[in-house]
């Protein structure tokens, strides 16, 4: 593979993958879209160190990642704060900084949010499958071989040519996302709420779910009020495509949030998350509570509209 | 070029958030409705709208992933609409037939014994049965590769196991109601495995990484492990 040895994994932490935006285009194979869970946060890491949005970052869950420098370059983290640091004290989050040969970047463990996002300029350069760099867990390709990232494991970036136009980027703190339980996501109902009773229509939308300890990259479980479909029905539906921000409720009535290692399923979906919203599951912790909004499809376009203009103006400020 | 031309009832939409379209083509699992599902694939990655980030076919219907703030919702509507109530303008590609070497039963096959009991027939029996048919892949899904093809023989039909099983192993080919399948890679799964395949079912680093598409055909064929 091209580019530089940057980084050596010294500890990959709970979980460590390499992902980019997602694999599109291959849910006919019944390949799921994969990608970073936290979207904006990889978006943004990526625009620190003046990568391509979708260039290939670290993906890194809960704590215990160390990572140990191998040349000087620029690095950017973002996402839920893992309380990074370096020999030298605490690593700044939202910005684009040097790192020098022979540091070792060491993510203690989660102050805020679960997941956070290493981005290095110039991008991780693993080959991509299917067009894309993420990785795929359940079926073992994409990202890193295929696999999450063990001790030893050296990752390469490509060298970029004027480095110091990086220096001083950094995301204002006003824009920087607040990861806290209680969550309030947005959702608009669908595609089959009109199969849930009443009651349980009104039960999603009104109580307070805790997060499961089972859940991970392909779903966040819920635990909470069960929410009975229409009586009659049975407990599945015939298999169908699904996406990340989907909102499944199996035969025992506990929602489940489909994150991003899916791509059908036979379980009916009471509503979805919004798009402007979806990044926000990837902080989703074990233990948090999770409540739902219901909002307008109109209310859910105009808030991705915000979103995608916020990362805009990052994109002008850094051209 | 298969000679099956379905212009008919408008689609049904039901939206799965700000940027996913559900296309509903029919109610049933049925060949006709699933060649729709097919078609109208087919047409909008021949018309390839702006905006359009993925296509997700199921047994009826078709999941359009979209950027909303490239094309509306009510568009893509439409568009879709418009192009559902026109003839096809091609027919869909000639379907394969695939033959499976299946080893069926013994450590192989480890639910196929209980099959047999469940459905008061013999093993060889039921090997028979699920051998005789010919079926149609209705989709890929669930794991890279995993073909849900139907329809099983009513004779064959049996639950899903009462407890999945967390680790299914690579190859391993099972039944489920009317439904019969085979897992890509080791995975959990809650069908009823009555045999075992060597053959690759998906292969990502190739230009077509799975070996059967919607559409296919597949025939299963009883042989023996041979014994050393």
């Amino acid at each position: 593979m091209a580019g530089v040895n940057t980084f050596e994994v010294v500890s990959p932490g709970i979980l460590s993958t390499v992902q980019d935006l997602g694999r599109f285009g291959c849910a006919r194979y019944g390949v799921a879209v994969s990608g970073a869970l936290d979207g904006f946060a990889a978006r943004a890491a990526n625009l620190l160190v003046g990568n391509d949005e979708n260039a290939a970052v670290v993906e890194t869950t809960l704590m215990g990642l160390r990572i140990k420098v191998l040349r000087d370059t620029h690095v950017a983290v973002t996402g839920g704060d893992l309380q990074p640091r370096t020999g030298s004290g605490p690593l700044p989050m939202w910005r684009s900084l040097r790192v020098r040969e022979g540091e070792t970047l060491v993510f203690a463990g989660a102050a805020s949010g679960l997941r956070s996002y290493l981005a290095v300029a110039g991008g991780i350069q693993v080959a991509a499958v299917m067009g894309s760099r993420s990785t795929n867990l359940a079926s073992g390709f994409g990202g890193f071989e295929g696999r999450a990232l063990r001790k030893g494991d050296v990752l390469a970036a490509e060298p970029v040519q004027d480095p110091f136009r990086l220096a001083d980027r950094a995301i204002a703190p006003e824009a920087v996302p607040v990861y806290a339980s209680p969550w309030r996501l947005r959702i608009v109902w669908g595609p089959q709420d009109d199969q849930f009773a009443e009651e349980g229509r009104r039960l999603f939308s009104t109580a307070a779910f805790s997060v499961s300890p089972d859940s991970d990259r392909t779903g966040i479980r819920l635990k909470g009020p069960v929410i009975a479909r229409r009586p009659g029905l049975a407990d599945s539906i015939i298999s169908e495509g699904v996406l990340p921000g989907a909102i499944q409720v199996p035969g025992d009535g506990q929602p489940i949030i489909i994150l991003g290692e899916t791509a059908s399923g036979g379980y009916r979906k009471i509503a979805t998350v919004i798009t402007a919203d979806l990044a926000l599951l990837g902080q989703i912790t074990p233990g948090d509570e999770v409540f739902f909004q219901a909002v307008s499809m109109q209310a859910a376009v105009r808030a991705l509209r915000e979103m995608e203009s916020q990362l805009e103006q990052f994109r002008r400020c850094w051209k | 070029m298969d000679p099956v031309e379905t212009v008919g009832e408008a689609p049904r939409f039901r939206s799965m958030g700000d940027r996913g379209l559900l296309v509903e083509l029919g109610e049933i699992i049925a060949p006709e409705v699933n060649r729709r599902v097919q078609q109208l694939m087919q047409q909008l990655e021949r018309v390839r709208l702006a905006g359009v980030r993925e296509l997700a076919p199921g047994y009826r219907s078709l999941l359009v992933v979209f950027d909303p703030l490239r094309i509306a919702a009510d568009e893509l509507k439409a568009r879709i609409t418009d192009i559902c109530a026109r003839p096809a303008a091609a027919g869909l590609p000639r379907a394969k037939l695939l033959t499976v070497p299946v080893f069926y039963g013994g450590d192989y096959g480890p639910d196929l014994q209980w099959v047999a009991d469940h459905l008061r027939i013999s093993a060889d029996e039921v090997i028979r049965r699920h051998t005789g048919t010919i079926y149609r892949v209705y989709m890929i899904g669930f794991t890279p590769g995993y073909p849900y093809m139907g329809e099983l023989p009513q004779s064959l039909a049996v639950p899903r196991r009462s407890t999945p099983r967390t680790r299914v192993p690579k190859g391993s080919v099972g039944i489920a109601q009317r439904q019969t399948g085979i897992y890509p890679v080791e995975s959990p799964g809650g069908w009823q495995i009555i045999g075992w395949t060597p053959i690759e079912l998906f292969e990502p680093r190739r230009s077509l990484p799975s070996l059967l598409e919607m559409g296919d055909r597949v025939k299963f064929e009883a042989v023996r492990p041979v014994e050393i």
